[in-house]
C-alpha cells in the first residue's frame, strides 16, 4: 500500500516537473497560436486606423507573425468602446489595442466605462506633430506673427478649423489663445482633412493639423505652414513646395507663440493582467515592426518623430502627459464633474 | 482632348487579363457583400484591404472599386425582393421596387433597377472623364454654408413632394431628426439623447434604422396581413429581361434627370443616398405618372437607381482630387491609398496619371462587367422568391438580425433594429410615411453640423446663406422647391376661381 502511494507520489512529482518545464519553455517563447485582434479606437480611414493597418501590413508582409492579424474598428464613444473592450477581455493575450492620447485623455472629460487600471501600456511608437496652417491667398496670413497680429486686431473673428470638439485640435487652439493672449473662433469639423479643405477653399483662415493631412494642399499652394508645435524644428530637409522643406517651418516658440511639444503619440496597449511573456512578445513585435521598410515609409510620409518608448520610460511619459492634460482640461473647464 | 488621350492610356493599363480577372472577382465579392444587409460596402472593403497590401496600387484600387460597384448593385437586389435595403443608398428603391416584385414582376423590377443603375454609372464616369480637372476646383468652393444649401435642397425637394397628410410628414421628419441627433455632437463634443447608455454615444447607425424599419417592419406586416407575395407567378425567362431592357429607353426623361441629379449630388457633398431620395422625390413630382409612384411604378425604380449610381461614381472624384472621402466606403479606400504610398489630393492627377486614369478606365469596364454579372443572377434571385413564406420569412428575420449585428459587431444594435421594426410596423399601420423619417435620419445630422459651422464662422448672421452666388442660387432653388406645393395650390385655386367666376358671369 505504502509503496503504491509512494510510487504515485513520484509519478505526480515527475508529471509536475514535466509540466513545469513546459511552462518554462512557454514563458521563454510565448507565441500566439490563434488569430490576434488589433483593436483600433477609431473608424476606418482615420489616422489611428491607418497606423494600425500599417503595423498589420508591416508584420504580415515581412513574415514577422505566423497567425493572422485582424484589424477591428471600435470607434464608439469617441474610441472609448475600444478600451472598454479591453476591460471586458481582462488578461487576453490575443487582443492588442491601438490608439493615441485618447486612451488616457478620454476618462478626463467624458463618462467612460473603463479606467486606466484596465489597460497595460505596451509601447508608444511615433509622435505625430501638429502644425498651424493658413491660406495665404485668401487670408493674407503668411507667418505666425501675422496670424497673431490679425487675431489681435479682430478678437474672436479669426477662425481656426480642426477635427472634432474637445479633442487634440481644440486643445492646441486653446493653448495658442492663452499663450499669445488672443481670442480665436474654433470651428469643429468631422475630420482633419475636411477642416483642411475648408482652409484650402478660403472659407476659414487657419487650421491645425497633422502634416500629412495638409501636405497636398501645401504643394498646390492653397495652404502654408505657419509654425510647428514642437520644441525643435522638424528634421526632414526634402523641399516640399515654394523652396521650403519641413525643416524650414519655424517652431511656434520661435514665432512668439509659447506652445511647445504638443504632439500626438501613437500608442499600443493590452488589457490588464495579461501574461508577462505575452506583453514581452508584443513589445518586441512592435519594435520589429518599426524597423520594417513599410513602417519607415509611413513615418517619413507623415513627417512623424520616431521614438519608441516602453517599460518605465513609457510609464513616466504617460504620468506626465496625464498631469499636463488634467491641467489643460481644468483650465478649459472641460473636466468631468467630480460627482459622476 | 488631353483627358481623352489619357483615358486611352488608362484603358491600356486596365485592359489586361490580370486586371479584368480582378474586376470580375471584385464585382462578385461585392454582390455577396451588397446582398447581405449590414455587411455593406464599407465593411466589405475594409475586410478586403489587408489582401491588397501585397498588390500593386492599380490592381488594388481596381479590386476595391469593383467590389464597390458590385455592392451598389447587390444592395438593390434585397431592396426589391425583400424590402430590406442592402445599402443605405438603395432605400428609395424599395418604394416602388418591392411593390412591383410583390405583384409578381420581380424579374422586371430587378432588370429595370440594374439597367438604369448601369446607365447612371456610365453617365457618372463620363462626367468624371470630361470634368476631372474642373471638379477639383469647383469642390473647393464648398464651405459650410454651401454644404448646408445642398442638404437644404435635398430636404426641400422631399418636403415639397405632395402626398399623404402634411402633418404626418412633419411628425416623421421631426422624429427622424431626433433619431439623427442621438450620440456625440460634433460641435460641442457632448453626448445628446444618450440617456446614459454608452452604446448610444456613437449614435444610431442609419443602417440599423433601415434594417429595422423596412426589413423587420415588413416582416411583421406580412405576418399580420398574410402572405401576398406573387413570386410564384414570376415568369423566369430571358425574354422578360430582354423586353425590360428594351423598355428602358422609354423613360429617357427620368433617366437623364436622375443622372444629372446624381452627378450633382456626387460632386457636391450630398452623396448617393441623398441623391437617390432627391431623384425619387423630383421624379414623383415631375413625371406624368407621378401619382402612381409607390405602387410599383417603373419610373419609381429608374429614378433612384440611376441617381444612386451616377452619384456613387462621381463621389470618387472629390476623394481623388481633394482627399475628402464622399462616403464611408471612400474613406476606407482613401486609407488604402495612403497605405499603398499614394496621397490623394490635387497633385495625384499630375504625379500618378497612370493610377488615376487606370482607375477611371477600370470604372467603365467594372460597371459593364457588373451589369452583365448582376443580370445573370436575376434568375437565381427570382427562384428564391418561389420558396414558401415559411422558408423565406425566417430567412429574412435571420438575415436582418445578422445584418444589424455586423454593422459594428454590437449585440445592442440587434435590439435597436427590433425596436425600429416595431416602429416601422406601427407607422405603416397608421399610414405615417417612412421616407421623410429616413431622409431626416440620414441628412439631419449633417445638415445640422453644416448649419452650426456656418453660424459659428459668420458670428451668427443668417446672411451667409445668401452672400455668395453659388450658395444663394442653391438656397433659391431650395426655397422654390419647398414652396412648389403652395404655389401650385395657389395657382390651382386662382385658376379654379377664375373659371368659376367666368362661369357665373356667363350664366
Amino acid at each position: 500500500m505504502q509503496i503504491t502511494s509512494l510510487r504515485k507520489g513520484v509519478l505526480t512529482a515527475s508529471a509536475l516537473a514535466i509540466g513545469l518545464t513546459a511552462a518554462n519553455a512557454a514563458m521563454a517563447e510565448w507565441k500566439p497560436n490563434r488569430p490576434v485582434e488589433l483593436v483600433v479606437s477609431a473608424g476606418p480611414g482615420g489616422g489611428s486606423d491607418i497606423f494600425t493597418r500599417v503595423v498589420q501590413a508591416a508584420l504580415t508582409k515581412n513574415d514577422l507573425v505566423e497567425t493572422p492579424l485582424i484589424v477591428v474598428n471600435k470607434p464608439g464613444g469617441s474610441g472609448s468602446e475600444a478600451f472598454n473592450y479591453a476591460e471586458d477581455n481582462v488578461g487576453s493575450p490575443y487582443k492588442v489595442y491601438f490608439g493615441t492620447q485618447d486612451a488616457y485623455v478620454l476618462p478626463l472629460g467624458t463618462k467612460v466605462n473603463y479606467a486606466m487600471k484596465d489597460l497595460t501600456p505596451v509601447a508608444s511608437m511615433v509622435f505625430d506633430v501638429f502644425i498651424l496652417w493658413a491660406n495665404p491667398k485668401a487670408s493674407g496670413i503668411n507667418t505666425a506673427q501675422e496670424f497673431v497680429a490679425k487675431a489681435k486686431e479682430n478678437p474672436g473673428k479669426v477662425r481656426v478649423a480642426g477635427a472634432k470638439a474637445k479633442d487634440a485640435d481644440e486643445t492646441v487652439v486653446t493653448l495658442v489663445e492663452r499663450a499669445a493672449g488672443i481670442d480665436l473662433a474654433y470651428i469643429p469639423y468631422k475630420s482633419g482633412s475636411e477642416a483642411a479643405i475648408q482652409v484650402a477653399g478660403g472659407h476659414i483662415e487657419a487650421n491645425t493639423n497633422n502634416p500629412s493631412e495638409s501636405l497636398e494642399q501645401w504643394k498646390a499652394g492653397n495652404q502654408k505652414p505657419l509654425c510647428v508645435f514642437t520644441s525643435a524644428r522638424l528634421t526632414d530637409k526634402t523641399v516640399v513646395a515654394d523652396g521650403m522643406s519641413w525643416a524650414d517651418i519655424p517652431t511656434c516658440v520661435e514665432s512668439g507663440i509659447d506652445v511647445k511639444d504638443f504632439v500626438q503619440p501613437r500608442t499600443v496597449w493590452m488589457a490588464a493582467d495579461v501574461p508577462p511573456e505575452a506583453l514581452a512578445y508584443y513589445t518586441d513585435l512592435m519594435k520589429k515592426a518599426m524597423d520594417t521598410p513599410e513602417f519607415k515609409d509611413y513615418t517619413t510620409r507623415n513627417v512623424q518623430i520616431t521614438k519608441f518608448m516602453t517599460g518605465d520610460e513609457l510609464k513616466t511619459f504617460l504620468a506626465e502627459q496625464i498631469k499636463n492634460y488634467e491641467k489643460i482640461y481644468a483650465d478649459n473647464n472641460w473636466l468631468l464633474p467630480a460627482s459622476q | 482632348m488631353g483627358n481623352f488621350g489619357q483615358l486611352m492610356d488608362g484603358f491600356v493599363v486596365a485592359l489586361t487579363m490580370h486586371h479584368v480577372m480582378i474586376m470580375v472577382i471584385g464585382v462578385l465579392l461585392g454582390l455577396v457583400v451588397g446582398v447581405l444587409p449590414g455587411l455593406g460596402a464599407p465593411n466589405g472593403v475594409s475586410l478586403l484591404l489587408p489582401l491588397t497590401f501585397t498588390m500593386d496600387p492599380i490592381a488594388a484600387i481596381i479590386l476595391l472599386t469593383s467590389m464597390y460597384w458590385g455592392a451598389l448593385f447587390g444592395g438593390s437586389t434585397t431592396s426589391i425582393l425583400f424590402n430590406i435595403p442592402g445599402e443605405p443608398s438603395s432605400v428609395a428603391t424599395t418604394f416602388d421596387g418591392h411593390p412591383m416584385a410583390k405583384q409578381g414582376e420581380a424579374v422586371r423590377a430587378l432588370t429595370l433597377a440594374f439597367g438604369s443603375a448601369g446607365f447612371g454609372a456610365m453617365v457618372g464616369v463620363v462626367v468624371i472623364t470630361l470634368l476631372s480637372g474642373w471638379v477639383a476646383n469647383f469642390a473647393l468652393q464648398f464651405g459650410s454654408p454651401e454644404y448646408f444649401a445642398v442638404y437644404f435642397m435635398a430636404f426641400a425637394s422631399f418636403i415639397g413632394m405632395a402626398g399623404g397628410s402634411p402633418f404626418k410628414t412633419l411628425v416623421c421628419i421631426m422624429l427622424g431628426l431626433a433619431v439623427g441627433t442621438v450620440g456625440m455632437d460634433t460641435i460641442s463634443g457632448e453626448g445628446r439623447l444618450t440617456f446614459g447608455i454608452t452604446q448610444l454615444t456613437n449614435g444610431i447607425s442609419f443602417l440599423i434604422v433601415v434594417i429595422g424599419l423596412f426589413g423587420i417592419g415588413e416582416l411583421l406586416l406580412t405576418i399580420d396581413e398574410g402572405y401576398k407575395f406573387d413570386g410564384v407567378k414570376a415568369k423566369l425567362s430571358l425574354r422578360v429581361i430582354l423586353r425590360t431592357l428594351a423598355e428602358l429607353p422609354r423613360y429617357w426623361v427620368t433617366l437623364l434627370r436622375s443622372a444629372l441629379i446624381g452627378c450633382w449630388m456626387g460632386i457636391t457633398p450630398g452623396g448617393p443616398t441623398a441623391a437617390s431620395f432627391m431623384s425619387y422625390a423630383l421624379g414623383k413630382r415631375f413625371s406624368r405618372r407621378g401619382k402612381y409612384f409607390g405602387k410599383g411604378e417603373p419610373e419609381g425604380i429608374v429614378a433612384p437607381e440611376t441617381a444612386d449610381h451616377s452619384a456613387g461614381s462621381c463621389a470618387l472624384l472629390p476623394m481623388l482630387a481633394l482627399g475628402v472621402p464622399g462616403s464611408a466606403t471612400a474613406a476606407v479606400m482613401m486609407g488604402g491609398l495612403m497605405i499603398w504610398g499614394l496621397s490623394p489630393g490635387p497633385m495625384l492627377f499630375t504625379t500618378r496619371p497612370d493610377f488615376v486614369w487606370g482607375l477611371i478606365a477600370s470604372m467603365y469596364l467594372g460597371n459593364v462587367i457588373a451589369v452583365v454579372l448582376v443580370l445573370a443572377t436575376v434568375p437565381i434571385f427570382a427562384w428564391i422568391l418561389r420558396a414558401p413564406f415559411t422558408v423565406v420569412g425566417p430567412l429574412i428575420a435571420i438575415v436582418c438580425l445578422i445584418g444589424a449585428y455586423t454593422v459594428s459587431n454590437h449585440v445592442f444594435d440587434i435590439w435597436v433594429a427590433l425596436g425600429f421594426g416595431l416602429v416601422g410596423y406601427v407607422f405603416k399601420k397608421l399610414e405615417y410615411p417612412l421616407a421623410p423619417f429616413v431622409l431626416a435620419v440620414v441628412l439631419g445630422d449633417k445638415a445640422e453640423d453644416a448649419f452650426r459651422q456656418s453660424m459659428l464662422s459668420s458670428g451668427g448672421s443668417l446672411s451667409v446663406f445668401f452672400e455668395g452666388s453659388l450658395v444663394a442660387t442653391m438656397m433659391g432653388i431650395g426655397i422654390l422647391l419647398l414652396s412648389l406645393p403652395l404655389i401650385t395650390a395657389l395657382f390651382g385655386a386662382l385658376f379654379r376661381r377664375g373659371r368659376e367666376e367666368g362661369q357665373t358671369h356667363s350664366s
